[in-house]
């Protein structure tokens, strides 16, 4: 590690011209042992970075002449600015990351690409220009989510730092999930109390609060793995932990209850304890874990189904999705089926982009963007978006099984699942795998707070991943 | 535990999560492909699926052509169904076209023929194969119809607004060439892009006792054929071979049905014509009831009701719109009054006015029935011939000499019976009136003309049934409908 030494000594710096000196000395250095070492990781995460601007621009244009039949500027503007935003990230992992992941900047900017190229495309049939265009912000919040996870990378120099402020990530998390919650700023949105809003700009803190948690549980679990995994009495063949330890994970559990109750929103609920619940049981390697959560989930899933309105409606609207009653009820079914009317429209190789009807689908640029792809690439298309996240997810958990420490592993596994999960809920909700519940589509779907927290943990994983000793791309 | 024991604990639930996520991005590769490529055809056929029905709007459907005149077309409209459909010509056409709605279905040929139109048919599967690897839009095929302009014009103007229906036929190849029925519509109102306001005229119209959207020529209600069924009647005697148009039969002014109080009458009051017998001819040319209803007796009604099945009674027919079959009474319920009163086409017999149309052609084609047909043409988007219906036979419901009897009686009546009012000069014109009691009360008749006209090796068969909204005296039905069967013949031999 021939950074190493600089870093630290970057971070005792006490007077602003020895910190200039060592800044310098630090630049000098990494271009020194770039020219000595090529940065062959550096080298690859470019060339594919390339194909994903192409991926990401080419849909946009492609999108602009099936809608419109003409070409302009604008989605070119789109893609460059994609492409200028993802470079910059790249260039920062050249010089403070040099042995990061190579594969997860492309896939995450093939997916924004994507993403921008779908939205821009409802914006179209929408008739939406300027500002009120959700491509314009969409594009806006990538931005300011780009320049954030840059912050973030060449900030956080060494993330097992962020293990000691895991208390505090925790009171962040906390905070994060009751600001919708405050009068005032916070916003119900179709049902949910998820959005805190000032004047125009509305924000899902909710996104921000699976990375604090993940930060939590990493660091909680870094030192409570030992008691954790310390086993109590036999049941049914599996050893089950000690009751006394039994305290963090019905907190947890009590808090996605709470957030299930208060804020409405079922998707939430379900990531928070299926993030701690992964987590847990990868630190302690006890399935007894995994029992007691499914229990917990059962329980608290049942109960809700019998005391809350909108969680039967919701069971009601997946399993009788088809039924006239349910398709006409408001809250009903309609949005699910119109969804899939539309990937069924879409058939293995799509519509093409543009060509297609996604606008006939409500919410079709954020919480129904899949089916909207998948009526435009098809069944094709919605396998490579699949796969893309495979190999994002991947990426993590490979880090996870090769971070030289418990908290790097983690936090990696962490952060790697809970974008799995996400992925789970969200098509399998709007392919009627399982209930719909409202969460977002990383990097796909429009939203500023869902795009700002997953360009976030790539940020992070990009970091966690660069500590890997080994290097290469196994 | 050492550090290596930890690294090594975690690979096993790390390798668990690694399947554990396998399995439901595999879960979610399952349930998209379930519904892309499993089920997607039945979500295509579900009713509530609007993007099957936006699709079948952004094909540029077919036009609907009568004599090189487009009569329905689609034209590019600005919203998102991308083709408007019209109808230049309005009411005169739409019991042919039908109407093209917006997810309230189609009627007529629009209906009919809808495959053909958005070129969705299988005769045209080839070429939209070729459409898609060329990149062309795909477009429907153009439906050439085989109604001549002049005798539908002739046929609207001539019923005018009265309730009613006129069909038109070429005796020689079923080529259906007017077909008008009136109270009529405008399809423009039911092509409208404005869902809402379609479904409510649409349910409107279906409520109104008018029934504009019913085609009479072919459907609806049917009518009571009067005296019109008198030339079924007749030609299941002369086909028995027992009977001439000299044979004769008494001649009461009166005749009581048997086993009831009622009696029947000529619609003149008196006796028909002169003596103590009348002629099957004169029964015919006056128009007779009693001599009719003595002959019906005698045949029976199985005899009527074979030769009525003949012609069509009974039998599926599409032009390519299902035609209701007429009816004549089933068996079970028939007795000898009844029988008697069948024969100048009273009691239950109902008919269309294409099945009498149907009866004069047989008639004027020395006694060959065509099928009927409003097709012509097929033409797909690069102008091949996708369809041409040939002239097809549908039966012999009578023999060349029956049917030369027929005429010779028919073209008397007109000549000098009570048809007179379809003469054409210098063509020969053949007819049958009726006049068609529908109930107790005074209730409006059923005013009939049946026939055909042949000049110059043209010919063409004829029906047309008027209701009046009240029976008035003196408007017979040689006075209100024989003048509209004139009408279209003359438009026909003209063209």
């Amino acid at each position: 590690m021939t950074q190493a030494a600089p870093r630290d000594r970057a971070a005792t710096g006490s007077n602003a011209l020895q910190t200039g000196l060592i800044q310098l000395r630090e630049v000098t250095e990494a271009i020194r042992v770039r020219v000595r070492n090529p940065a062959k990781l550096r080298n690859l995460e470019l060339f594919l970075l390339v194909i994903a601007w192409v991926v990401g621009g080419g849909a946009m244009v492609l999108v602009q002449l099936g809608a419109l039949e003409t070409v302009d500027l604008f989605p070119l503007q789109l893609a460059a600015i994609l492409a200028v935003l993802t470079f910059a990230l790249h260039i920062a992992l050249r010089v403070v990351a040099r042995e990061a992941d190579a594969i997860i900047l492309p896939v995450a900017t093939a997916l924004n690409g994507i993403g921008i190229a779908m939205i821009y495309r409802i914006d179209i049939a929408q008739g939406a220009t300027g500002w009120d265009a959700a491509s314009m912000r969409q594009i806006a919040w990538t931005g300011i989510a780009l320049v954030i996870a840059i912050a973030a990378i060449v900030l956080v120099r060494n993330h097992r730092v962020l293990a000691r402020y895991r208390f505090l990530a925790m009171a962040a998390a906390f905070v994060l999930l009751l600001l919708p919650l405050m009068p005032g700023i916070g916003r119900t949105v179709n049902g949910a109390t998820v959005w805190v809003g000032v004047g125009p700009v509305t924000f899902q803190p909710g996104e921000l609060a699976k990375i604090a948690l993940a930060i939590f549980f990493a660091g909680y679990l870094m030192t409570a793995r030992d008691s954790l995994s310390v086993v109590g009495k036999r049941f049914l063949g599996i050893r089950f932990p000690r009751v006394r330890d039994l305290g963090p994970i019905l907190v947890v559990w009590a808090m996605c209850m709470l957030v299930l109750v208060f804020q409405r929103d079922l998707g939430t609920s379900l990531l928070y304890f299926g993030l701690f619940l992964v987590m847990i049981y990868v630190a302690t390697g006890r399935r007894s874990w995994m029992v007691i959560g499914v229990g917990l989930v059962a329980l608290g899933g049942v109960a809700a189904y019998f005391t809350m309105g909108y969680v039967q409606r919701r069971i009601h609207a997946w399993i009788h999705a088809f039924d006239n009653d349910v398709y006409n009820a408001s809250g009903g079914s309609f949005q699910i089926v119109e969804g899939i009317f539309g990937m069924a429209h879409g058939g293995l190789l799509g519509t093409g982009l543009g060509l297609g009807r996604p606008y006939l689908t409500p919410y079709a640029n954020s919480d129904y963007i899949i089916p909207s792809l998948g009526e435009e690439l098809g069944l094709a298309g919605l396998m490579a978006i699949l796969c893309l996240y495979i190999v994002l997810v991947s990426r993590g958990i490979r880090v996870g099984f090769q971070g030289p420490d418990d908290f790097t592993k983690l936090l990696s596994v962490g952060l790697a699942f809970v974008i799995g999960l996400q992925v789970f809920i969200v098509v399998g909700g709007v392919t009627r795998l399982i209930p719909l519940t409202g969460l977002t589509t990383p990097f796909l779907a429009a939203g500023g707070s869902s795009l700002l927290a997953n360009w976030l943990i790539v940020a992070l994983l990009l970091r966690l991943s660069d500590s890997v000793r080994g290097r290469g791309f196994a | 535990m050492t550090s290596a024991d930890r690294e090594q604990s975690m690979r096993r639930p790390l390798r668990r999560v690694s399947t554990l996520l396998l399995v439901m991005f595999v879960g979610l590769f399952g349930s998209t492909t379930m519904i892309q490529a499993v089920q997607a055809d039945s979500l295509h056929g579900d009713d509530r699926n609007t993007r099957t029905l936006y699709d079948s709007f952004a094909v540029e459907r077919g036009s609907i052509v009568v004599e090189g005149v487009q009569v329905a077309l689609s034209t590019p409209s600005d919203d998102e169904y991308e083709w408007q459909r019209e109808y230049p010509q309005g009411a005169l056409y739409s019991a042919v076209t039908g109407y093209n709605s917006l997810g309230q279905g189609n009627t007529g040929i629009e209906g009919a023929m809808n495959d053909e139109l958005t070129g969705t048919a299988n005769s045209q599967f080839f070429d939209q194969i070729v459409a898609t690897i060329t990149g062309q839009d795909p477009a429907g095929s153009s439906v050439e119809l085989t109604i001549d302009a002049g005798a539908q014009e002739a046929a609207a103007q001539a019923l005018g607004d009265r309730e009613g229906a006129v069909v038109a036929l070429d005796p020689e190849t079923g080529d259906i060439l007017a077909m008008y029925s009136s109270p009529s519509f405008d399809p423009n109102t039911y092509a409208s892009h404005n869902i809402a306001q379609v479904r409510d005229s649409i349910i409107q119209a279906q409520e109104s006792p008018e029934q504009p959207l019913q085609n009479r020529a072919i459907g609806g209600d049917l009518y009571f054929p009067g005296s019109v069924f008198k030339l079924v009647v007749s030609a299941a005697a002369l086909e028995s071979g027992r009977y001439e148009l000299d044979s004769e039969f008494d001649n009461p002014a009166t005749l009581q049905l048997p086993n009831s109080t009622s009696e029947i009458r000529n619609a003149s009051r008196e006796t028909c014509g002169p003596g103590e017998q009348a002629t099957l001819e004169t029964a015919l040319v006056l128009s007779c009831n009693i001599p009719m209803a003595e002959l019906g007796l005698e045949l029976g009604d199985d005899a009527i009701r074979e030769q009525a099945a003949a012609f069509g009674f009974g039998q599926p027919l599409a032009v390519p719109m299902t035609v209701t079959p007429s009816t004549y009474p089933r068996p079970e319920v028939m007795d000898d009054a009844r029988t008697m009163l069948t024969s100048f086409g009273q009691y239950d017999v109902r008919v269309t006015p294409l099945q009498m149309a149907m009866v004069s052609a047989a008639i004027a084609n020395d006694g060959t029935l065509m099928q009927p047909g409003l097709v012509d043409r097929v033409i797909a988007p690069n102008l091949d011939v996708v369809d041409q219906p040939e002239p097809t036979i549908l039966g012999n419901p009578i023999s060349t000499e029956t049917a030369a009897a027929l005429r010779q009686a028919m073209e008397l009546g007109v000549s000098e019976g009570l048809a007179s009012n379809a003469q054409v000069a210098g063509a020969t014109v053949g007819g049958k009136t009726g006049t068609a009691e529908t109930g107790e009360n005074d209730e409006p008749f059923n005013l009939w003309f049946t026939g055909y006209g042949e000049r110059d090796g043209r010919s063409v068969a004829v029906a047309a049934v008027v209701v009046p909204d009240e029976n008035i005296v003196g408007d017979t039905s040689n006075v209100v409908a024989a003048p509209i069967g004139r009408a279209v013949i003359e438009a026909v031999l003209n063209s």
